[in-house]
């Protein structure tokens, strides 16, 4: 008895020092979203190619997809912009953009100059929507399932690596959909 | 020479804003104006992790600032906006985190590991003071049987010896 008691001690700081071991490798700068398993924010805003046309929350509900949070003043969107059109032109996996606090004109240039891989693009100026998203920084990609809920958050480039990743978890997913 | 060095000493006084410089907000009432100034010392911006959102010039802190004046001359009270903002960035945002199951060790911990630590404390202290008891008013040999025990009527006597010795000096 007397021995369990003054292990207690040592144990506990066994245990915090495994805790904060552990943290030294962790990234601070993820953060866990707050939307995982909700619906994708209600929205209403204008599509990249149609500025008359307005875009809601509807028009991504339907199958399992991607939601790519870019702007052209966003250097690591540039980066993961190539595996992007892989994604989306070679593998033919939806894609929405959304075109965040970016001049729409820009946002166009771009992607006639670097190919387009998303099905539709909303173009959020102010950031409203963003903010709703919990936008912390471009790029961000989100997973979404066929009823809209937010499933998956990747904050950060999508390299072939993450891609592996993300499309495991769509599959699975779209198994659970099915 | 000396007139290129102090035009230099002099440029080198001038300071250029870097940075675009906060925008103003007015406000309809004094109470909002406080509110404002302390809701935005409590939330963090996500962008730029330690700072928070009236420190920060990043574009998200000035878009929370603006959402957090929208909203407080919208009327809405605090935990309102802090809802809307938890949300949204989770619960990093808030400095000050609420309670929840989840948080019940950050705040309870602190308290519980004081408690633990006095319990501890007591009750060393108490085992302590009856050993104390214990010893004092009987002979030494008689309080710690546990020495003689097993010894010889010969070794007893020499132990007894060899402590009362110990006492004298």
């Amino acid at each position: 008895m007397r021995k369990l008691l003054v292990s207690i001690p040592l144990v506990a700081f066994l245990g915090l020092g495994v805790f904060l071991f552990k943290g030294l490798f962790m990234d601070p700068r993820t953060l866990p979203s707050a939307l995982i398993d909700k619906p994708f924010p209600e929205f209403s805003l204008p599509s990249l190619y149609n500025m008359d046309e307005e875009l809601t929350q509807l028009d991504l509900q339907g199958e399992v997809a991607l939601l790519n949070v870019w702007a052209t003043w966003c250097p690591t969107c540039k980066e993961e912009h190539a595996q992007l059109n892989k994604i989306g032109l070679e593998e033919g996996v939806t894609i929405y953009g959304l075109n965040y606090k970016d001049d729409p004109e820009l946002a166009r240039q771009w992607l006639e100059r670097y190919l387009d891989p998303y099905r539709k693009v909303i173009v959020d100026e102010e950031g409203y929507l963003g903010l709703d998203l919990g936008v912390y920084g471009a790029p961000e990609t989100y997973i979404l399932d066929k009823k809209g809920i937010i499933r998956y958050r990747h904050v950060g480039e999508v390299n072939e690596s993450v891609w592996l990743h993300l499309r495991e978890l769509m599959q699975t997913i779209e198994k659970e959909d099915a | 020479m000396i007139r290129s060095i102090l035009i230099l000493c002099v440029l080198s006084l001038v300071v250029f804003k870097s940075h675009a410089g906060f925008e103003t907000y007015e406000f309809t009432s004094v109470e909002g104006e406080r509110r404002y100034a302390q809701l935005s010392r409590e939330l963090r911006c996500p962008t730029c992790q330690n700072q928070n959102i009236s420190d920060s010039d990043a574009p998200l802190a000035a878009d929370l600032r603006r959402e957090l004046h929208r909203m407080i001359e919208s009327n809405q009270s605090d935990d309102q906006i802090l809802d809307f903002m938890i949300t949204r960035y989770g619960d990093f945002v808030h400095y000050r985190p609420r309670m929840a199951p989840e948080t019940y060790f950050l705040w309870y911990g602190p308290i519980a590991l004081m408690l633990i630590g006095l319990g501890v404390l007591l009750v060393v202290a108490k085992k302590r003071k009856r050993k104390q008891s214990a010893t004092s008013g009987h002979s030494s040999v008689n309080a710690q049987p546990s020495l003689s025990e097993g010894l010889t009527e010969d070794e007893r006597k020499r132990l007894q010896s060899l402590l009362q010795q110990d006492d004298q000096k």
